[in-house]
């Protein structure tokens, strides 16, 4: 087993927070955006922007927006984590505005996941 | 980074990852003195002395994901290719400062961009933290405050989406009768 180290530690503490802070703000989604260098450069603000659209369309009150900073795959920004409460967040590349209009709509909205968009199931 | 406005959103997400409550940007466009100063400010954990001079560096980071850190040296760059430069102020426990300065009229000086997506970008993504926007073009001014906005809003959370767009036109409106040029992509569907 390999060892942990306190860097590990300080990052699952960071996790089981988010998770409890989704629980106890009463929303049933978090859709992370993740804003480093790298997801800016490829455009992650009008991502979160036509999110942000999509959510005021829709008329939406139970989901959590976040960003994050780079998770280490910039080849493949943007990317957008989806975490359904008790289900396993899914990571998404290569994102735009219609990417996210469509995910927001059929995986956040009806529980489907789009599989065509999909990078990563389960943590980062 | 195609403008301004996006590097302020890279260089507050450091600030963010600083651990800071607060982060005041002020931009201070002097088109007759031909200089633009563009500062951001937080009372985050700061850089420790010895790590300052590289910040800069586009080879160094603290996070363990990538061995590379751009927010900063792409902003050097921006500054040093229109004859201004970057200065780097923290202090341990404090807080840091990064004061950029352009040649307004220099040919390859950024464009502001869309600063209110900027903004409303980091107040859905940070509903916590309190951002201030101070612009000053010649002797006018523009301030947004989130302190003042979440005393007038209540109950209501900032980051309501209706809230959201509030805040997206307010900025809009106050920039663009100071005169500002924006690139307002979004809202006309273009960004």
């Amino acid at each position: 087993m390999p060892k942990i180290k306190v860097e590990d530690l300080k990052r699952i503490k960071e996790e089981v927070k988010k998770a409890t802070s989704l629980r106890e703000g009463g929303k049933r989604v978090k859709v992370t955006v993740h804003m480093g260098t790298c997801g800016i450069a490829s455009g992650a603000r009008k991502v979160l922007n036509a999110l942000v659209s999509a959510m005021e369309e829709e008329g939406v009150q139970d989901v959590m927006v976040t960003t994050s900073g780079c998770i280490g795959i910039c080849s493949k920004e943007p990317l957008v984590t989806v975490e359904v409460l008790g289900e396993e967040p899914i990571t998404y590349c290569y994102m735009d505005e219609n990417k996210m209009r469509q995910v927001f709509k059929r995986h956040v909205l009806g529980g489907e996941i789009q599989r065509q968009f999909a990078l990563a199931k389960g943590l980062e | 980074m195609q403008d301004l406005s996006l590097h302020i959103l890279d260089i507050v997400e450091n600030s963010i990852a600083a651990k800071a409550s607060r982060v005041e940007i002020r931009i201070e466009e002097d088109p007759e003195g031909n200089r633009m100063i563009l500062e951001i400010e937080d009372d985050g954990e700061g850089i420790p002395a010895h790590l300052l001079e590289k910040v800069v560096d586009p080879f160094f980071t603290t996070r363990s994901t990538r061995k590379i850190g751009l927010g900063l040296s792409l902003l050097e760059q921006a500054a040093q290719q229109c004859e201004g430069d970057l200065q780097v102020h923290s202090r341990e426990g404090e807080g840091t400062l990064v004061r950029a300065t352009f040649r307004y009229n220099h040919i390859d000086r950024k464009p502001l961009g869309d600063i209110a997506s900027t903004l409303t970008t980091l107040i859905v993504g940070n509903p916590d933290m309190d951002f201030k926007y101070v612009h000053i073009r010649s002797d006018d001014s523009f301030v947004f405050d989130t302190v003042e906005l979440k005393t007038e809003l209540g109950d209501i959370p900032i980051d309501h989406p209706k809230v959201v767009r509030f805040i997206r036109d307010e900025i809009t409106n106050g920039l663009t009768k100071l005169g500002c040029k924006l690139d307002l992509g979004l809202l006309a569907g273009e960004e």
